[in-house]
């Protein structure tokens, strides 16, 4: 039994369809990589994964259950999802910020308890984020605001992470970081999604990779089964240069190809 | 603005005994002096005297209404910047104010103002509520805040077109006169009886208002956050924005737009709450209590005849302190 699953997952705004018969399964302990160009439904179907929107048709599943008959508080509290560009509205400091990932375990009158605050401590400790504790989150570089809002992520000791572009515009050290935090989160027995664009990065840490294009699963496996010279010219519609030696496999754009219509 | 956030309990040390003076100052302005404590030791032997009739029949009523409302403003002013995740959102925003208003000018033109007390206020609250069901039949199924925002513009901007009608129409200019003198804003010359009629309205409205803390804490880091945390979004959306409605509408229908305080006391107390919305809350409405006290207490010293209108100082005041606050809050909301 997978930890999550989808199945023949369709999903349309008005008439328009975003995505067509998607079919995925996570198990506990994988990090898994949605990956495909821009516009190919990754982000809406992340966002249909984690209950945030609904499918048009086909289920979500989690454990077996459907997702839609999911409690909402308990979805929040298995369930953390890191949207795209994620960053604070007001000038928070970053363990308030932090403190926030503990509300689907407080009722609406409820101030943090001192367990609330035990589990903030532990989220900043595992994404060493203790440093800078009372600055203002939105002071940060962009690596830092990154793991403060996965810190948040954290706090809520979630089983399933759902990270949309989680290390785009970071720096190589935070992107690695990044990465072997959610890849830590998934060693737990536990399960991390996420949508990356750093084909090399994917390849690197990510367990099994789905690849979309244009709303419908293209393929999916292992790394060596999905990130193969073919399926990157049709789907991304550029020539590459995939090199695999004993430190990882690396992709590399080479140049467009011309017969090739996004 | 480098303002050091405080404890809840500091902070409420300091705001309360500070509404409790304001309250006692309050009681103790008026046109006449009167001895309070005479006042108060009358009226529970149940003696009818000058000082018990001004203390209980005119400046409690008063008194009370302005605190009450002033708590209604500063709360609302939150719960909308929270919402809107815009500092610059205000009650009047979605609509309502001008609702409100403009149900009470109803009432004033076809002249029933002077047949019940009770018709203004109704008016008002009808007005009000008018005014966010058409805002909610606007934006409907919309996702968007935006949409919200749009049609609480146009809905204000229909009714104030529709008071400059009436105000064009009046009968007479002391009809006219009248209408603008109500439009001001101002809490004088109020019972008991505005009072009980505008608090139930306010006490859910501030209930409502209140149950969303939470809500607003999470919208903090956006919409699509807030909802993987389990918050049915657009449900609580419509709960803060009926809980402004109820406060607010009732606020205006007993006296009057009564503008700045909702704009300017989240503004004054964010700093000192953290940024904190949910915090924000009631720490706003306890502070536009005070102010909206001292604002009435200022207005009384100012005229003793009674000519300036509450609703006129607090924009007055209230207006050039905005500005000051954007100048020196500019670096950190961005």
């Amino acid at each position: 039994m997978s930890l999550l699953s989808g199945h023949n997952i369709d999903y349309r705004i008005d008439t328009i369809r975003i995505l067509e018969d998607i079919d995925i399964e996570v198990e506990a302990g994988e990090l898994v990589g949605l990956i495909g160009p821009n516009g190919a439904g990754k982000s809406s179907l992340l966002r249909l994964l984690t209950g945030v929107e609904a499918c048009s048709a086909g289920e979500v599943r989690v454990d077996d259950k459907p997702l839609a008959l999911m409690p909402a508080t308990q979805r929040a509290r298995r369930m953390g999802y890191l949207v795209q560009g994620a960053m604070a509205y007001w000038p928070f400091s970053v363990e308030k910020v932090i403190e926030l990932g503990r509300i689907p375990y407080q009722k609406w009158w409820q101030q943090p308890s001192v367990e609330d605050l035990q589990k903030v401590e532990a989220a900043m400790t595992k994404t060493e984020t203790l440093a800078f504790r009372n600055r203002i989150v939105t002071t940060l570089s962009g690596g830092e605001q990154t793991l403060v809002m996965l810190a948040r992520i954290f706090a809520t000791e979630p089983e399933l992470i759902f990270a949309d572009e989680p290390v785009a515009a970071l720096d190589p050290y935070h992107q690695l970081h990044v990465m072997e935090i959610l890849r830590n989160h998934a060693a737990e027995n536990r399960a991390a999604i996420v949508v990356l664009h750093d084909l090399s990065l994917a390849a690197r840490f990510c367990d099994r990779l789905y690849l979309l294009n244009h709303g419908k699963l293209d393929c999916c496996g292992s790394i060596s089964e999905v990130l193969t010279r073919e399926n990157i010219a049709r789907v991304y519609g550029v020539d590459s240069h995939i090199e695999c030696g004993e430190k990882g496999v690396s992709v590399t754009s080479l140049s467009r190809v011309s017969e090739h219509h996004p | 603005m480098n303002i050091k956030a405080l404890g809840p309990r500091v902070l409420y040390a300091i705001l309360l005994p500070v509404l409790l003076l304001a309250l006692l100052l309050a009681l103790n302005v008026g046109p006449v002096e009167i001895d309070l404590v005479k006042g108060i030791r009358d009226w529970f032997k149940e003696l009818t005297t000058i000082e018990s009739l001004i203390l209980f029949d005119i400046r409690l009523p008063r008194s009370l209404l302005a605190m009450f409302i002033g708590a209604t403003l500063g709360l609302a002013g939150a719960a909308l910047q929270g919402l809107l995740r815009n500092p610059l959102a205000e009650p009047g925003i979605i609509g309502v104010s001008n609702g409100a208003a403009l149900g009470a000018v109803i009432v004033f033109y076809y002249g029933m103002a002077g047949f019940a007390w009770f018709l203004l206020p109704l008016g008002g609250l009808i007005g009000a509520l008018i005014a966010v069901s058409i805002i909610l039949l606007l934006v409907g199924q919309s996702r968007s805040i935006i949409t919200l925002i749009l049609a609480g513009i146009a809905i204000n901007a229909v009714g104030g077109a529709l008071i400059a009608l009436a105000l064009n129409f009046a009968q007479s200019p002391y009809a006219m006169q009248e209408i603008v003198f109500w439009l001001l804003g101002s809490v004088a010359n109020r019972s008991i009886n505005e009072l009980l009629i505008a608090l139930p309205f306010m006490l859910v409205g501030w209930g409502m208002i209140l149950y969303c803390g939470r809500f607003l804490n999470a919208l903090t880091l956006g919409e699509e956050t807030a909802k993987s945390m389990g918050f049915d979004v657009a449900r609580l959306r419509l709960v803060l924005v009926l809980g402004v409605t109820a406060s607010v509408g009732a606020a205006v229908s007993v006296a009057g737009n009564i503008g700045f305080v909702g704009l300017v006391v989240p503004h004054l107390i964010r700093p000192f709450v953290a940024y904190e919305p949910r915090r924000l809350l009631l720490a706003s409405g306890v502070t536009g209590a005070i102010l909206l006290l001292v604002a009435d207490i200022a207005v009384q010293l100012l005229s003793s005849n009674g000519e300036m209108k509450l609703g006129v100082i607090t924009s007055l005041v209230g207006a050039p302190f905005f500005l000051f606050l954007i100048l020196k809050s500019r670096n950190v909301l961005q």
